[in-house]
C-alpha cells in the first residue's frame, strides 16, 4: 500500500509562493475553480426551469433582476472566460501542431486563438448588455 | 531541443481504451458548448428582453429543428458536466488507478446516456 497526494493538494503545494514557474499549475487550479462555478450556475438554471414548467415572464425577469442572480451571473461569465480560454488553448496546442499539420500549424493555431478570444469577448459584451438592460 | 525528433505516439494506429474515448469526447463536448453558447445566450437575451421575446423562446421549442439544436447543446453540456465531476473526483485522489478509471468511465458514460435519453424525452416532443 502506498499513499498518493491528491492532485489538488499537489497543485496547491506547487502553486505556493516558493515555486518558481507557476503558470501551468495556476491554469490547472483556475480550470477547476471555474468548473465548479459553472457547474453550480448551470445546475441551478436547469433545475429552476425544470421545477417551474409554468414559468411566466414577470417571474423570469424578476429572477435575473435580483442582485444575487446578477452577482452569480457575473461570476459565471468570469468563470466562462477562464474555462473556455484555458480549455481551448489545451485543445489547440495538442492538435494544431507542426507534427500533425506541418509548418503552417503555428499560424493556423494562432488564428484559432485569435478567433477564440474574439468570440469570448463578444460573449462577454453580449452578456453584459443583457444584464445592463434589466 | 531538435525540431525533428522521432515521435513514438501515433494515436491513429492505436486501439484506444474507453478512458481515451471519454477524454476525447470531453474535449469535443467542450468545443461544442463554446459554439452552442451562442444559442443559450440568444435564448437568455430574447427571454429577458420583453414578454413577446419570452413567449417567442418558449414557443420556438415547438419547432423540431430548434428542439434538435437545444437537445444537442444540452447533451454536450450534460456530458461535459458529468465527466467534469469525474475529473474533480480523481483530482481529490479517488479512483486514480487504471481499473478505477475504466470503471468510472463506464459508470459516467451510463449516467450521461440516461441524462441524454431523458433530455430527448423532455425536449424532443
Amino acid at each position: 500500500m502506498y499513499y498518493r497526494v491528491p492532485s489538488f493538494l499537489g497543485a496547491l503545494l506547487t502553486a505556493s509562493p516558493l515555486a518558481k514557474d507557476k503558470k501551468g499549475i495556476f491554469n490547472w487550479i483556475l480550470q477547476r475553480a471555474s468548473a465548479c462555478v459553472l457547474l453550480a450556475y448551470f445546475l441551478f438554471t436547469i433545475a429552476y426551469i425544470a421545477v417551474n414548467p409554468d414559468l411566466d415572464y414577470p417571474r423570469w425577469r424578476q429572477l435575473y433582476s435580483s442582485s444575487v442572480m446578477q452577482i452569480f451571473s457575473l461570476l459565471a461569465v468570469l468563470a466562462l472566460v477562464t474555462h473556455a480560454l484555458i480549455g481551448l488553448w489545451c485543445v489547440y496546442t495538442d492538435y494544431l501542431t507542426e507534427r500533425l499539420l506541418g509548418p503552417k500549424a503555428t499560424l493556423l493555431r494562432n488564428s484559432f486563438q485569435a478567433v477564440t478570444v474574439a468570440i469570448t469577448a463578444a460573449y462577454v459584451i453580449w452578456t453584459f448588455s443583457i444584464f445592463w438592460s434589466l | 531541443m531538435s525540431r525533428n525528433r522521432p515521435v513514438n505516439l501515433d494515436i491513429g494506429t492505436m486501439r484506444l481504451p474507453i478512458t481515451a474515448y471519454v477524454s476525447i469526447l470531453h474535449r469535443v463536448s467542450g468545443v461544442a458548448i463554446f459554439l452552442g453558447l451562442s444559442v443559450l445566450l440568444w435564448c437568455l437575451d430574447k427571454s429577458l428582453e420583453s414578454p413577446q421575446g419570452f413567449y417567442l423562446v418558449k414557443n420556438i421549442f415547438d419547432h423540431p429543428a430548434a428542439q434538435v439544436i437545444i437537445w444537442g447543446v444540452l447533451s454536450a453540456l450534460s456530458y461535459h458536466m458529468v465527466m467534469g465531476i469525474r475529473h474533480l473526483v480523481m483530482d481529490a485522489g479517488y479512483g486514480e488507478t487504471y481499473e478505477a478509471g475504466r470503471a468510472s468511465a463506464v459508470i459516467s458514460a451510463t449516467i450521461v446516456g440516461c441524462i441524454i435519453g431523458f433530455l430527448a424525452f423532455w425536449v424532443l416532443s
